[in-house]
């Protein structure tokens, strides 16, 4: 099916800046998809509030836009009513981590099957560049002129520890790995988070001197490695990117259904 | 198998923003910015079709056409 029959045309141009990451991770979702072959009608996009969360209104699948970090909670409910039903839920830095850290460490913590993306800009582009949980140590925002003194989460790490099934990290540079993990993220039968580093020109590229889209995506290239390269050793510094954990067990919604069976056989 | 070739590149001007992004990744340097700031197909032989300047557009503003492949 053509890319187009997959967007809202209605709605382009879009309204990100130009050369915004997050374009380049809409375009390869749509690419996932299609290769899947799945269905618009059996797909739900679940998004936040923020410059990613734009997305679900972008694409023409079922879709929410929702409150503030709280796209992962309409998500269970969603999925727990229709569990028959395909789960995306795009999400910024700030919207999945900060503002929803709580509904993302329990989805997670419950393993139930949905794909959590998390579009890592480092910044909050949308109300003017604040700094986030992911900005990390020593950058420079609207709210830290002096630099930034807080530390970033490990997005990775926190989603093994929280009981992610299925984690993964790609950049906006390498988008032909991206689609290749998305696609074994929507497929993966539990809690999947793919994070992927996207870059923000306008506010974190500008803020930080880190130079145009083009510029940015070249330090992705040049500053990520594949999981567990020979690079990485000599390199501790460089930022792995690959499928970190894919691992069983037991889904939520399927467990979830065992108990109504069980409520059944008791209450006879 | 043979090698695609390129047939056309179909360009939505008005969605494109000039990042420049098909531009500085395209491999064989097929692609420029225009005047207008606006991507622009300069050297079509060249094109490989390895589509990378349509995968990686945040705009969805390109699309790399090959011919139908003829097996030899």
């Amino acid at each position: 099916m053509p890319v187009k029959d997959y967007i809202r045309e209605r709605f382009f141009p879009h309204m990100w800046c130009p050369g915004c990451g997050h374009g380049i991770v809409m375009n390869a979702l749509i690419r996932a998809i299609e290769d899947l072959g799945l269905s618009k009608n059996e797909i739900v996009m679940v998004s936040g509030i923020g410059c990613s969360s734009r997305i679900s209104g972008y694409l023409d699948f079922h879709t929410l836009h929702t409150l503030h970090g709280r796209a992962l909670a309409f998500a269970t409910g969603v999925k727990m009513g229709l569990p028959g039903l395909n789960i995306i839920v795009p999400m910024g830095d700030g919207d999945a981590l900060a503002i929803g850290g709580n509904h993302f460490i329990h989805a997670a913590r419950r393993n139930i099957e949905m794909t959590a993306i998390i579009m890592n800009n480092r910044i909050y582009g949308m109300t003017g560049g604040q700094y986030s949980p992911l900005s990390g140590y020593g950058t420079l925002a609207t709210t830290a002129p002096y630099t930034n003194i807080d530390y970033d989460f490990d997005v990775v790490e926190l989603s093994i520890a929280a009981g992610a099934t299925f984690v993964a990290r790609a950049t906006t540079y390498h988008v032909q790995q991206m689609i290749d993990v998305l696609k074994k993220a929507i497929l993966h039968e539990g809690f999947s988070v793919v994070e992927i580093l996207s870059q923000c020109p306008t506010y974190f590229g500008r803020k930080n001197k880190m130079g145009s889209a083009v510029e940015m995506m070249a330090y992705y290239r040049d500053h990520t490695t594949p999981l567990g390269s020979k690079a990485k050793k000599e390199n501790p510094d460089l930022i792995e990117r690959g499928i970190f954990v894919q691992k069983e067990r037991p889904e939520y919604c399927r467990e979830y259904d065992k108990i109504i069976e069980r409520a059944k056989t008791k209450g006879k | 198998m043979a090698k695609a070739k390129l047939k056309e590149h179909r360009i939505q001007t008005d969605w494109c923003k000039g990042c420049g992004i098909c531009v500085a990744f395209c491999p064989k340097s097929v692609l420029e910015l225009n005047a207008q700031d606006k991507v622009s197909v300069v050297r079509p032989q060249d094109c490989i079709c390895c589509r990378l300047c349509e995968l990686r557009c945040p705009d969805l503003a390109i699309e790399v056409v090959a011919e139908p492949e003829v097996s030899e």
